[in-house]
């Protein structure tokens, strides 16, 4: 088996008018085995930057406490929030110092920048960024996602439609997908508030 | 293969593991208790390889020790779980540990608390949860039964439903087991099996 899907994960960020949404699956499982039910995969970094992480969890952990550590010390220093374009950047740059030995996640990075425009990139596990307009997702069933992301979405929406899109095809991109789903939680994150929801889904 | 299973209840962790200790297709004894006490509140269930489990263990025993020599403040059930996730996730590229592992322990602010953590450092906060083939039996089991406030009297019934299952259905299953309660006194057997 992969070792990418030994824990599985779905995650899918969409971009809409002067907003972004991230969610991801909440299953926790050991290959086939199913352990909680209750574990999200986005992490926020702050207010207006949210980081997806798909992959080995043991990698996603260490990555994302790693990141924090670097956010700490560079609001120590800049004495303000790291722009999700540069945290975009050092993720990247952090990739890929370990080319050869590398952790095993494949991030997904969403947010608005300073003046308000949504931000969306993803990297592999190497850290080759692509940044995109309308969605960016990673996860055990890509295809799956691709699928429904391509058809659903549309440009400028606003907050609701847009949690609705990422929800649809966030679960029905999961219904097909063994390795992830049992439940989605959602973040929008508009210039003034993130709204976290959490979602019941076929729990299988 | 080591069984052990934990259950969250409302103010008490419980754990369960089998009590042999065995090498291939010898029994060494049937009265091994490998729930080991990392302080008054804490304790470790640690299954794997035979020199990395007792190995690693005492390696953390002694640090969360020394922690608590030296600041004069024992560490929380989180802090102990994350502390081991970091030392198992710094072996993982150079020397792995191959243990997984529960962590159940008491605190007066967060309450009763249980971490599952595998070998290649995966760390979470768990309800019911367990390692080993008898675990394969018990979670669905566990998931149909649990609810937040549960008793030490349900949780026992839990418990034994549990290793009934596994007794029945584990080719290889352990004849003994042993319960044990983490709650705001500390660590005590509940029960012999």
């Amino acid at each position: 088996m992969s070792i990418f899907s030994y824990n599985g994960a779905a995650i899918v960020a969409m971009a809409g008018k002067e907003c972004v949404a991230i969610g991801s699956d909440l299953r926790f499982g050991v290959q086939l085995q199913t352990m909680t039910c209750d574990t999200p995969k986005v992490y926020k970094i702050h207010d207006k930057l949210y980081l997806g992480l798909s992959g080995l969890q043991t990698d996603a952990t260490t990555l994302h406490q790693k990141l924090m550590f670097r956010h700490n010390l560079y609001k120590l220093r800049e004495e303000r929030d790291m722009k999700p374009s540069t945290f975009g950047n050092m993720l990247s740059n952090a990739l890929y110092e370990r080319r050869f030995g590398p952790y095993f996640a494949a991030p997904v990075v969403a947010g608005l920048e300073p003046d308000g425009t949504p931000f969306l990139c993803g990297m592999d596990t190497i850290g080759a960024i692509e940044s995109s307009k309308d969605f960016m997702l990673t996860g055990t069933s890509p295809e799956s996602l691709y699928g429904m992301c391509e058809s659903m979405w549309r440009p400028d929406m606003d907050p609701d439609e847009l949690f609705e899109t990422v929800a649809q095809c966030l679960m029905s991109g999961c219904d097909r997908d063994a390795l992830a789903g049992w439940g989605a939680i959602i973040h929008v994150i508009t210039k003034d508030q993130v709204i976290t929801r959490t979602l019941k889904t076929r729990m299988d | 293969m080591d069984f052990f299973v934990g259950i969250k209840g409302k103010d008490f962790v419980m754990v369960c593991s089998d009590t042999s200790a065995s090498h291939s297709i010898i029994s060494i004894k049937q009265d091994e208790d490998k729930i080991v006490p990392i302080d008054s509140h804490k304790v470790f269930c640690i299954a794997g390889e035979a020199g990395d489990r007792v190995n690693f263990s005492e390696y953390i025993i002694a640090n969360i020790k020394l922690y608590a020599l030296r600041n004069g403040t024992e560490l929380n059930t989180k802090s102990v779980a994350n502390y081991t996730r970091g030392e198992l996730a710094t072996a993982l590229r150079s020397s792995p540990y191959h243990c997984n592992l529960l962590l159940a322990g008491y605190d007066k602010e967060a309450g009763a608390s249980l971490y599952w953590m595998d070998y290649l450092a995966t760390l979470n906060k768990i309800n019911t949860g367990g390692t080993g083939y008898g675990s394969y039996f018990c979670l669905s089991l566990f998931d149909k039964m649990w609810h937040p406030n549960l008793t030490v009297d349900e949780g026992v019934a839990m418990m034994e439903a549990g290793i009934a299952e596994v007794k029945k259905r584990l080719v290889v299953a352990p004849p003994h087991y042993i319960i044990k309660v983490v709650d705001k006194d500390g660590v005590r057997v509940v029960k012999n099996i």
